[in-house]
């Protein structure tokens, strides 16, 4: 880099600042962005930008895969906070950065992708590796743009990061034509961003706060329920101040893990379709739900016009077109969660709700989540306990999609904000691995557990190989039921056990590991699990322990789809090992 | 709380001011189609400020499904403002070129027909006559019917533009 960016507000005037080439501009606007890191891969139209790349002070990770990449990006920006950035070729590139696109838009996940175009007099004809990136696009990012003068570019780029990390984060995407890397413009200084069409709200209206406040100084028996917009939002902090001072029980979603100490009394941990049972009825018997960066997903609600049915709704949300979507609110409050908590919680006065907690107390005690533990063979939610034995609060659990997320979502208990990464919206096998590595590029000294299924595994296992280049220490366990274990279920419960097609042959995953480079264990005694975790985590490299569970087992509770929340199958299971 | 809140389908009339840049038509369009929500019409023009078009839409739909259309139109980055009219009395005009039949021995009453609506006779064929009309979506609806007894060769329209009235409360919202 010869000259460095000018940061902030720029007393200098235009003028003086250098011409420099379009490449070397995404450099400079990356880094004055805050940029050190980033995710991609190489391709035709972006090699004048990757030229650049040489010699920038960024540290970048190549995936084997572009999807990886952007789940890199995406598992970065939760562990860290920061926006992630991935940058793809055209055409294939950039299509197969979209399943990370979309993952991050649904889970509200600050990201800048950056792809590069073919030239802009090809645009339109077909060309080599030519795709309609901004099309494919538009319906899974919060905002994207194709650059089509090269005086655009900063704006474009400053944009993008102001865009994906304000408001509802969520990702966005810079569609760059490679004759606009090569062309020469005047920089120009940094003034903070101002789009007329774009003003996220950030402090809630003060009339709805304080009727916020009122109505749950009157509530008998509130539940609060919490989303991922509170880890979003940073407000973790005020979030445990407010359920405190005011006494309220509190409940998350599968994304809002985290947010609320689970090892606290008053948390009632997860709730939804695989939610506790002590959640689940607590949401259909309050009186007042206090929504915060929720957004009433149909995984949470069930049938939705019996949820919560004798409840008032408070919702708090920085998205205005998340409230009264899927549930109508009684009282909105639009703005971000930092700070109206921090309102709410000086307006709000405790109470004892000595009945609610005692009831609540009771469901607890009557239907804590239970597995089997005398049986002999290798229970998933075993490993999983045994995971949390060994780790307590200092891992960052990283997870695939299946039952073994589910299971990493009961039987492990989340503490602290940024530590629970997982794809809850779109549901995206193959995110584990990747997400684990961008989380441990954001935290080099921490411990990063994927704890993953054989199947999802299976679709990204390659970047085993990113973290053996990168000598990150992630480590793997792979719940290995052989099969598509959460499939099979609904296999088994709705489709009468016809198990159309969800077994996969499997590799010695321990082998394909060491294979690449990493470290490989294979466990398939039940006495054999607390020692390799042991071994696990002495590694200093990439490693990945291959456990053999058992095949048949279920994830309970469970509320089938469209029925509500209390009816839930499994209670009678969890009875009968009481 | 159990949604209560029902409401009876009906037609909205929604302008939103948007940045006139490239793919804003399409984002628009998409998300309409994405989220499901029933267009009945769409129009887009230029304003007075070379920045900015004005697209009016019109959407079927309860107060809930409005008000979503609305929030979702409102996240739109490029779009800037929006004007949810429902409720509002508003001057609201579509502009239509239709052909109808033209035998020599109706011709006359053809054209009285037109003229008794208002409208413009704007290109005579041999056997067919061009008519524009402007007005609002009744008077719209009532000259077609009008027209159709005679056969309908052909008809264009533009969709609903619209504009709040003055003497009301105003109806604008900014996101
Ligand atoms: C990319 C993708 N394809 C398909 C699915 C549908 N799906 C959801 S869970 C699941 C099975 C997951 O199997 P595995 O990773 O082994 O986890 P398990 O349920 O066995 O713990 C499938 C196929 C998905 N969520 N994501
Ligand atoms: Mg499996």
């Amino acid at each position: 880099m010869k000259e460095k960016p000018s940061k902030g507000a720029s007393a200098r005037s235009s003028s003086n600042l250098p011409i420099k080439l379009g490449s070397e501009i995404i450099v400079d606007t990356l880094i004055e962005q805050g940029v050190d890191t980033m995710f991609g891969y190489l391709g035709g139209v972006v090699l004048p930008l990757f030229d650049k790349l040489y010699d920038a002070p960024i540290n970048f990770i190549i995936p084997r895969h572009e999807q990886g990449g952007a789940h890199m990006a995406d598992g970065y920006a939760r562990a860290s906070g920061k926006v992630g950035c991935v940058v793809a070729t055209s055409g294939p590139g950039a299509c197969n950065l979209t399943t990370g696109i979309a993952n991050a838009m649904m889970d509200s996940v600050p990201m800048v992708a950056i792809t590069g175009q073919v030239r802009t007099s090809l645009i339109g004809n077909d060309a080599f590796q030519e795709a309609d990136t901004t099309g494919i696009t538009r319906p899974i990012t919060k905002h994207n743009m194709i650059v089509k003068d090269v005086k655009d570019l900063q704006p474009a780029i400053r944009e993008a990061f102001f865009i994906a990390k304000t408001g509802r984060p969520g990702p966005v995407l810079v569609d760059i034509p490679v004759d606009i890397e090569v062309t020469q413009c005047q920089m120009t200084p940094f003034n903070g961003v101002d789009l007329p069409g774009y003003k996220p709200k950030a402090k809630g209206h003060h009339r709805q706060i304080s009727m916020a406040a009122e109505a749950i100084n009157k509530s008998e028996k509130p539940v609060l329920y919490v989303g991922g917009g509170v880890i979003s939002a940073n407000a973790s902090d005020e979030l445990r101040a407010f359920a405190l001072k005011a006494n309220l029980p509190v409940t998350m979603t599968l994304l809002g893990l985290g947010a609320y100490d689970q090892t606290r009394p008053e948390s009632l941990d997860m709730l939804g379709m695989h939610g506790t049972a002590y959640a689940n009825y607590a949401v259909q018997e309050c009186d007042l739900m206090i929504a915060v960066g929720a957004r009433f997903d149909d995984r949470v609600t069930g049938k939705v016009k019996t949820f919560a049915p004798h409840a008032k709704i408070i919702h708090i949300d920085v998205d205005p077109s998340s409230i009264s979507k899927n549930i109508s609110a009684d009282i909105p409050v639009v703005g971000d969660a930092k700070y109206i908590l921090t309102e709410l919680t000086k307006e709000v006065q405790s109470r004892a709700r000595k009945e609610w907690f005692s009831k609540i107390a009771d469901w607890k005690k009557r239907f804590p989540l239970r597995y089997d533990t005398k049986s002999p063979n290798i229970k998933p939610q075993y490993v999983i306990e045994q995971i949390w034995e060994a780790t307590k609060d200092r891992a960052i659990i990283v997870t695939g999609v299946g039952q073994h997320q589910m299971w990493a979502g009961q039987f492990y208990k989340h503490t602290r904000p940024r530590h629970f990464i997982t794809s809850g919206g779109l549901g995206t096998m193959g995110f584990g691995l990747p997400a684990a590595i961008g989380a441990q590029v954001a935290k080099p000294d921490a411990l990063v557990i994927d704890i993953d299924g054989d199947s999802s595994f299976n679709m990204t296992m390659g970047e085993i190989c990113t973290a053996v280049q990168y000598e990150l220490p992630v480590k793997v366990c792979i719940i290995n039921n052989g099969c598509m274990g959460m499939v099979r279920q609904w296999q088994q419960l709705f489709y009468g056990k016809r198990y159309s097609k969800s077994s996969l042959q499997n590799p010695e995953f321990a082998a394909v590991a060491e294979a690449f480079g990493a470290v490989g264990i294979t466990v398939d005694k039940k006495s054999e699990v607390k020692s390799a975790i042991d071994k696990m985590l002495k590694e200093k490299r990439p490693c990945v322990v291959d456990f053999k569970v058992e095949r048949e087992e279920n994830v309970w509770p469970m509320v089938p789809a469209g029925k509500s929340l209390e009816e839930m199958d499994g209670l009678d299971i969890f009875e009968s090992m009481a | 709380m159990a949604d209560t809140r029902k409401g009876r389908k009906m037609k909205h009339i929604i302008s939103a001011l948007v940045q006139n840049k490239p793919g804003v038509l399409a984002h628009v369009a998409g998300m309409f189609a994405a989220r499901a929500f029933n267009i009945d019409s769409l129009a887009v023009g230029r304003t007075d400020d070379p920045q900015m078009s004005r697209m009016t839409i019109v959407v079927i739909g309860d107060d809930k499904v409005v008000e979503q259309v609305r929030k979702q139109l409102a996240k739109i980055v490029d779009v800037v403002k929006i004007q949810d009219f429902s409720g509002k009395e508003v001057i609201a005009r579509d502009l239509m070129l239709i052909c109808v039949h033209l035998p020599p021995e109706k011709r006359s009453e053809i054209l009285a027909l037109a003229e008794l609506f208002k409208a413009e006779v704007v290109d005579i064929g041999q056997k067919v006559v061009m008519i524009e009309f402007a007005g609002p979506e009744e008077k719209i609806e009532a000259f077609i019917e009008a027209c159709r007894p005679y056969g309908i060769k052909n008809m264009v329209r533009t969709g609903t533009i619209a504009m709040a009235k003055f003497n009301q409360a105003n109806g604008s919202e900014s996101q």
